[in-house]
């Protein structure tokens, strides 16, 4: 036995071994094309004289965050996309709960039809309807509102946030409300003392979802914000660097970096938290 | 549509029917009025979901515009705008590249590419993988505009492919403009490789061991498991990445009016490129909302196959 049990597994582990190495080499590979890109957007943004091609600067220097750090090119679109980024996930996130709740907590025949058809919705090309939405928002006088762009804007990542929501508040155990309904708590006051402490981590989980997808919106506004006041960072880089015919490469890739940053550091934030909520769910369910 | 892989979502919709509890049923009308909470969501579907996407068929037939006469008392034209569609060639050409587009880049690169990094994860060295996934990952956590930018500067004449292809001898080419379908196929690749991979990487997790052992003692080599035990075991999980990946494809607008803004010649217009150009470049809002209302259709057709699945999987 023990003679044969060394000799089988040799050629076994050294295939095995070959694999491993193989695996190595192609994910190396594919990592390096998927990092070039934004290799660029690095280096061009310390290099004061970047253009297309990727080089190490000859002098690196902050020269181009300097010239990108003033109140209208950078501080005001960076405000005007936090206002319509974290507006958009509070509308969702009251809405949501608020819809969540009763689909969560009371079996009815309306619940599974509901559902689903806010599943299909998260099925909707939202750009198929920005062309029906601008003409909707003339005939409303919607236009180049940023409360109305707020609301049609949460409306399109509503469903997914709907689904998330109800989904972890499914996993909140019933008995720890039912207690509070023996105290004599009415439903709403169960659901803000008692279901939405515990889970607390889902709701930061949709929240951020919905404000990454929101900040790093594009056409939305482009098509419905028309004053370059209430332009958020997407836009107004776009409309910037897109008019002034030779482009400012260094000054283009350091605003696109400080622009991504908050939404690079609320998904790490996230990766990490929404890892703790489902541990803690799947605690409870066991 | 993020994070699928994290917390709960629409891959495994966890329905564990809550328990009824010990509350009293309550009369009819109180039951009717704890569904009221929902309401403020039915009503914004309502207006920004449902009321556009109504209103695009209806303008659809009409000769609305941007601005002018038509703007105020569009009159109705009937299926002429649709007729236009099949006439003119702008249409075709947009709906060929369309189903190439999502063809190339959603169902052959970001689908395959995903499956394979999630399968490489698994064999390959931990702390590579991550270096990997975080680099995979950050393209698609970028804002869209961004990532369209670096894809420009990519593709562009003195970009960092042809730099590449430079040093390896070989000639470079003008991408943007002499190949734009093929720029922005591998840019959106680039873009969106990273929910497929997570899809997978969350159900690759889910395979449970012993049957690889089993399957192992059995004699069966890779492929063998790959292809009879692996990807059965994950269907489910192909299916509804596919399903979202040619939605999400479908509508991506941004990565391509930045890199070529459908050019040249709309030689990488898709429809939702065509639609904004109809609409807002020539002012025909009529012409630009038929086009939308097809890609609308095509979406709707995904969704219900989509949720149909969902449901079949539940069973």
């Amino acid at each position: 036995m023990s003679r044969k049990g060394t000799t089988t597994p040799v050629p076994a582990l050294r295939g095995r071994r070959r694999v491993r190495w193989g695996a190595n080499a192609a994910l190396a590979v594919v990592g390096a094309a998927f990092l070039l890109p934004l290799l660029w957007l690095v280096f061009a943004s310390l290099d004061a004289e970047a253009g297309h091609g990727t080089r190490v600067p000859r002098q690196p220097s902050l020269e181009n965050f300097g010239a990108v750090l003033t109140p209208e090119l950078l501080f005001l679109p960076l405000w005007n996309s936090f206002l319509l980024a974290s507006g958009t996930a509070v509308v969702n996130l009251l809405a949501a709960v608020l819809a969540a709740y009763p689909l969560s907590r009371h079996p009815s025949r309306f619940n599974k039809p509901f559902m689903y058809s806010v599943l299909f919705g998260t099925s909707l090309p939202v750009t198929a309807i920005m062309v029906p939405v601008y003409g909707l928002f003339v005939q409303l006088n919607f236009l180049d509102s940023v409360p109305a762009t707020i609301f049609f804007m949460a409306t399109t990542t509503l469903p997914m946030a709907i689904w998330m929501t109800k989904n972890f508040m499914d996993s909140v155990p019933l008995e720890v409300e039912e207690a509070a309904w023996v105290d004599g708590a009415s439903a709403m006051a169960a659901l803000r003392t008692v279901v939405l402490p515990l889970m607390r981590q889902g709701l930061g989980v949709v929240f951020i979802f919905v404000f990454i997808q929101a900040w790093g919106n594009f056409f939305v506004p482009f098509i419905l914000l028309l004053s370059p006041s209430k332009q958020p960072a997407a836009v107004s880089i776009f409309s910037f660097f897109g008019q002034h015919g030779a482009i400012a490469y260094g000054e283009l890739a350091a605003f696109s970096i400080l622009y991504s940053l908050p939404v690079l550091l609320l998904y790490t934030l996230m990766s990490r938290g929404s890892g703790n909520a489902f541990a803690m769910s799947g605690a409870m369910k066991g | 549509m993020l994070f699928l892989d994290r917390g709960p979502s629409p891959e495994e919709p966890r329905s564990r029917e809550v328990r009824r509890p010990t509350v009293p049923r309550g009369s009819a009308l109180r039951r009717r009025l704890r569904l009221l909470p929902v309401l403020p969501s039915v009503l914004l579907l309502a207006l920004f979901l449902l009321a556009p996407v109504a209103w695009s068929f209806y303008a659809s037939f009409t000769d609305v515009a941007l601005s002018g006469k038509a703007a105020r008392e569009p009159s109705w034209i009937g299926l002429d705008n649709y007729g236009r569609m099949i006439n003119e060639e702008g249409f075709p050409l947009a709906l060929w590249l369309t189903v190439v587009f999502v063809g190339a880049s959603a169902i052959i690169g970001q689908n395959l590419l995903g499956l394979a990094l999630a399968l490489l994860m698994q064999r390959g060295n931990r702390a590579l993988s991550r270096v990997v996934g975080t680099a995979v990952v950050a393209a698609w956590v970028l804002p869209e505009i961004v990532a369209a930018f670096a894809a420009y500067a990519y593709f562009s004449r003195d970009g960092t492919l042809n730099q590449i292809l430079g040093t390896a001898g070989l000639e470079g080419a003008d991408w943007l403009y002499s190949y734009p379908m093929a720029a922005v196929v591998l840019a959106n690749i680039w873009r969106g490789t990273a929910f497929s991979m997570l899809v997978y990487r969350a159900a690759l997790a889910e395979v449970p061991a012993d049957i690889m052992e089993a399957a192992l003692m059995d004699g069966a080599g890779g492929l063998q498991r790959l292809f009879f035990i692996t990807l059965p075991m994950i269907r489910n999980s192909i299916a509804s990445n596919l399903m979202l990946i040619t939605l999400q494809t479908l509508a991506v607008f941004t990565l391509i009016w930045v890199m070529t803004a459908g050019g040249p010649a709309g030689a990488s217009s898709t429809l939702p490129v065509l639609a904004y150009q109809e609409a807002f470049k020539f002012g025909d809002i009529g012409y630009g909302t038929a086009i939308a209302s097809v890609l609308i259709l095509v979406g709707m057709v995904f969704g219900i196959v989509y949720v149909r699945l969902l449901r079949e999987a539940k069973r």
